[in-house]
């Protein structure tokens, strides 16, 4: 094969192709794919390449959320070409390198990327034995591949990949079936690694985009309007034109920048406070309620008609609220942007960029090809935040005021304000027992706004984009799929009848963790304890009675083992429940111990018990799922997105505390290995069901249930 | 009117010119190019900018760097002994994989030193009080919880 500059890379540079992966402009439905990696032709090297010091890269699409996506992608690698781990570099997201993997979202990164990495991996280690097997006329069966090396059974033969392949990377397109390592043989999959990532943060080595510094660097606030559609009436400048900073004002989209940042921070106070701007519409405070909600909403979706749904006076029915809640991350949002020669760079936090890529070509009129977006992690985001606004404030920034880097840092306020929250909530649930003790009608009614408003090319999902272009600011519907999500339950109940009713609510929204799964989870699982009751019935073994599903059976029995012994006193309650995310992911069953004093609840352990599948990572899996037990629990306890007539006055941790350390569960989480099944999304699985297991727990310790959230604002012992 | 200021930071004397108001944060990160405080919330509520004060975990983020021009200023990088070695808790916290975004760790970190200082031994209600100003959203705290008992047997050993 003849080397030429394109594919002849050093360990320094090199060029690869992004191509995509998910069919045209379907990002917002790429929560709601499932598949096992590779979907279109991809070339090997598009997925990984052999570097001259032995080592290799591995690109993702996918970033790092926290999750721990790096660690797992790299043994899945590391597993197929037989290599220690320690020599697989993982690189993230980044326009033009990287494949396009759309947004890393819905629990899909082991399930759709590790999977790719290790089909091309896979491919990459037959190749390398098939061209060294020609080129040095040894039989194939002789050869295997140890720690970057090529190297026949008799010792006698030794090469690295570099060598054999001369330098040239894999070109190859990675085929539809190939055989992947033989399951048995695994060393690296399916054992606790440990992410070399947290190294580097105990050590507090850069390594989040707010870390990243760059020559002549300015640093950038953006000015809040009052409200979402509040409209600039007066721009007194003065007091924050005294200051050292350059103050952009584009239409009524207001930015600072300086070369001190506390400059710019306090320019951002003075202009807040000096300008003035009128409000068009009031938010609905007094009259904000479930029945609120529900006579807001205009479309209705039918998700199940089963059978025939025949109530005869014998039903049971309960109602549930569920408050906007935040995502609420401990770092807030940032971007670093740098305009010159019509190039745009960026450097983001965002979920996708590819898709943000696309959304700011149409916000500055730039062609595609002419901005580049590199992944950088930041804080933990837990669905989409603020990352995609903060890009697109800065690059605006960078536009207005070409030449230098700017960092743009969101404050406190501002993520708190204006993020994208998680809708608010309406659940309705009526049912009823047949003759044999078992759920003969189930109706659930759901009222939800859209869960995903991800900018996705349209630009109008990105916040100062109706500032900046002096337009109203309108939201479009987005995925209201999510809304759904998880709504029909996973238990065999012959007639059912689920509706989704679609509402437009005051407050922005879009994908927050498990998106309305949550939601309709919580009502789900703990209308499945009311119905036990009803029944007269073990609230465990009632479940067990409705799940067909073996490996459903063994969560909820793995958890029920767990919490053998757990002793309880008076004020204590102990609650159960499980779910499959999306009915198609995880299996998960959760229970929960809380304890009720003076009206208000805490959550004192946890246990849980997830099977994902074939396992990357057990460690891995656990951490995700220990965290999502206890940020349910903090949602569920105690969070709920506050708001004036103009707008959201959650602004800090006062008005809008999560859990902290005295307010913890301790948690327990066991994983079920099963290797032999595919690997399922995990990241969402814990959200719905924690909750549900704390309401029934509230109800175990107390006679009484509380289904609006959040439960200390509602619980009257 | 910016000001010259000296600062004791991680045991080695800076001299930086700021307005004498600006939070000690934004002096550590921008002048000083420290990457362990972070900015959280610059309201004291978060605990992501927690830094040693002569031995005490305390917020950076508001109090003026005029104010503490006195203090020895240790931040996380200045928990690494000068050979490169760990502290305890920082090792603890690799063993234990106690993070999941690690945006919190420096003020777990911080925090948790200060608390092992003052207590070798401590129980939960120990460390929920000494570690309270500090908030992780993505919900590590068990493993925290472990990291600081793992540490504080190290240390006795």
């Amino acid at each position: 094969m003849k080397t030429t500059r394109r594919n002849f890379i050093k360990n320094t540079s090199y060029v690869a192709i992004g191509f995509s992966l998910v069919p045209n402009l379907a990002w917002i439905s790429v929560n709601e794919q499932s598949s096992q990696g590779v979907t279109q032709q991809s070339r090997i090297t598009d997925w990984l390449q052999i570097l001259d010091d032995g080592r290799v890269r591995v690109f993702s699409g996918k970033m790092e959320l926290g999750q721990g996506i790096r660690i797992a992608i790299a043994q899945v690698a590391a597993e197929e070409l037989n290599m220690n781990v320690d020599f697989i570099e993982v690189k993230l997201a980044e326009t033009s390198t990287t494949p396009n993997e759309g947004y890393t979202a819905g629990s899909q990164s082991v399930a759709r990327s590790a999977m790719s990495v290790r089909k091309a991996a896979a491919a990459a280690a037959a190749i390398l034995i098939a061209r060294t097997a020609e080129k040095y006329e040894i039989k194939a069966e002789n050869l295997y591949l140890k720690d970057g090396m090529v190297l026949s059974k008799d010792g006698d033969f030794r090469a690295s990949f570099f060598n054999i392949l001369d330098g040239v990377q894999i070109e190859e397109v990675v085929p539809e079936n190939i055989q992947t390592k033989s399951k048995e043989d695994y060393e690296v999959v399916g054992t606790p690694v440990a992410r070399k990532d947290i190294g580097e943060m105990v050590r507090g080595l850069p390594m989040y985009v707010q870390d990243l510094r760059f020559p002549g660097m300015l640093y950038a606030r953006v000015v809040r309007a009052a409200a979402y559609d509040a409209k600039l009436t007066e721009f007194n400048k003065e007091n924050a034109e005294k200051l050292d900073v350059k103050i952009i004002k584009v239409k009524d989209f207001i930015g600072v920048i300086s070369e001190d940042e506390y400059q710019a921070e306090k320019a951002k106070i003075f202009l807040e406070r000096d300008c003035k701007w009128d409000t068009e519409t009031e938010l609905p405070v007094e009259e904000f309620s479930a029945e609120y909600l529900k006579n807001l909403s205009k479309e209705t979706e039918n998700v199940v008609n089963k059978g025939n749904v025949a109530f005869k006076n014998n039903s049971i029915s309960a109602k549930y609220f569920k408050p906007y809640v935040m995502h609420a991350a401990v770092g807030p949002s940032c971007a670093i942007a740098i305009f010159k020669e019509e190039k745009l760079e960026i450097w983001s936090h965002t979920q996708g960029v590819y898709p943000l890529r696309k959304t700011l070509a149409d916000l500055l009129n730039l062609n595609e090809e002419n901005i580049k977006i590199t992944g950088v992690p930041g804080s933990g985001c837990y669905g989409h935040n603020a990352a995609d606004d903060v890009a697109a404030e800065a690059a605006i920034l960078a536009v207005e005021n070409p030449e230098k880097y700017i960092k743009l840092q969101w404050t406190r306020a501002d993520e708190h304000a204006w993020e994208p929250y998680g809708s608010a909530m309406v659940m309705e649930m009526e049912g009823s027992l047949g003759t044999n003790g078992k759920i003969e009608n189930w109706k659930y009614n759901v009222w939800s706004d859209t869960h995903s408003t991800r900018p996705g090319g349209d630009k109008q999902n990105l916040l100062p984009s109706s500032f900046y272009n002096g337009t109203t600011a309108k939201r479009p519907k987005g995925y209201f799929g999510g809304a759904y999500r998880n709504s029909e339950p996973y238990y065999k109940i012959p007639n059912q009848k689920i509706d989704a009713h679609y509402f437009k609510g005051p407050l922005r929204v879009s994908a927050l963790r498990s998106l309305g799964a949550y939601s309709n989870i919580l009502a789900i699982e703990n209308f499945m304890d009311r119905l036990a009751d009803k029944a007269g019935e073990d609230p465990v073994a009632f479940r067990l009675k409705h799940l067909e599903d073996q490996r459903a059976k063994d969560v909820l029995k793995k958890v029920k083992e767990m919490t053998l012994g757990v002793e309880l006193l008076e004020s204590e309650g102990l609650g159960f429940a499980f779910s499959r995310y999306k009915n198609s992911a995880s299996y998960f069953a959760v229970a929960a111990k809380v304890s009720v004093e003076n009206a208000k609840v805490s959550v004192k352990e946890m246990w849980g018990a997830i099977d994902s599948g074939e396992i990357i990572n057990p460690d891995g899996l656990k951490n995700q799922t220990e965290g999502g037990m206890i940020q349910s629990a903090s949602w569920t306890l105690q969070e709920a997105v506050k708001f004036d007539q103009t707008h959201v006055s959650s602004t800090n941790w006062e008005s809008y505390p999560i859990f902290r350390f005295a307010d913890i569960p301790f948690v327990h989480v066991e994983v079920i290995d099963r290797p032999d099944e595919d690997a399922l999304g995990a990241g969402e699985a814990a959200q719905g069901p924690s909750a549900a297991a704390i309401l029934n727990a509230v109800y175990r310790a107390t006679g009484k249930q509380v289904a609006f959230l959040p439960v200390n604002k509602n619980v009257s012992v | 009117m910016k000001e010259d200021i000296s600062l004791k930071v991680n045991g080695k004397e800076y001299h930086v010119q700021v307005e004498p108001d600006t939070p000690l944060l934004y002096v550590l990160r921008n002048q000083l190019e420290l990457n362990g405080p972070k900015y959280g919330c610059g309201l004291e509520q978060c605990g992501a900018c927690m830094v040693l004060m002569d031995g005490k975990a305390d917020p950076s983020c508001k109090i003026p760097v005029s104010e503490v021009v006195n203090k020895e200023i240790t931040t996380l990088e200045g928990l690494i002994s000068e050979n490169g070695e760990l502290h305890p808790l920082q090792e603890a916290f690799v063993e234990e994989q106690a993070a999941q975004c690690g945006f919190c760790l420096n003020g777990m970190l911080i925090s948790g030193a200060w608390l092992l200082q003052e207590n070798s031994n401590p129980n939960r209600e120990a460390i929920n009080e000494k570690l309270k100003r500090v908030l992780c959203r993505c919900g590590t705290h068990t493993r925290i919880i472990k990291a600081i008992k793992t540490a504080a047997k190290s240390k006795q050993l």
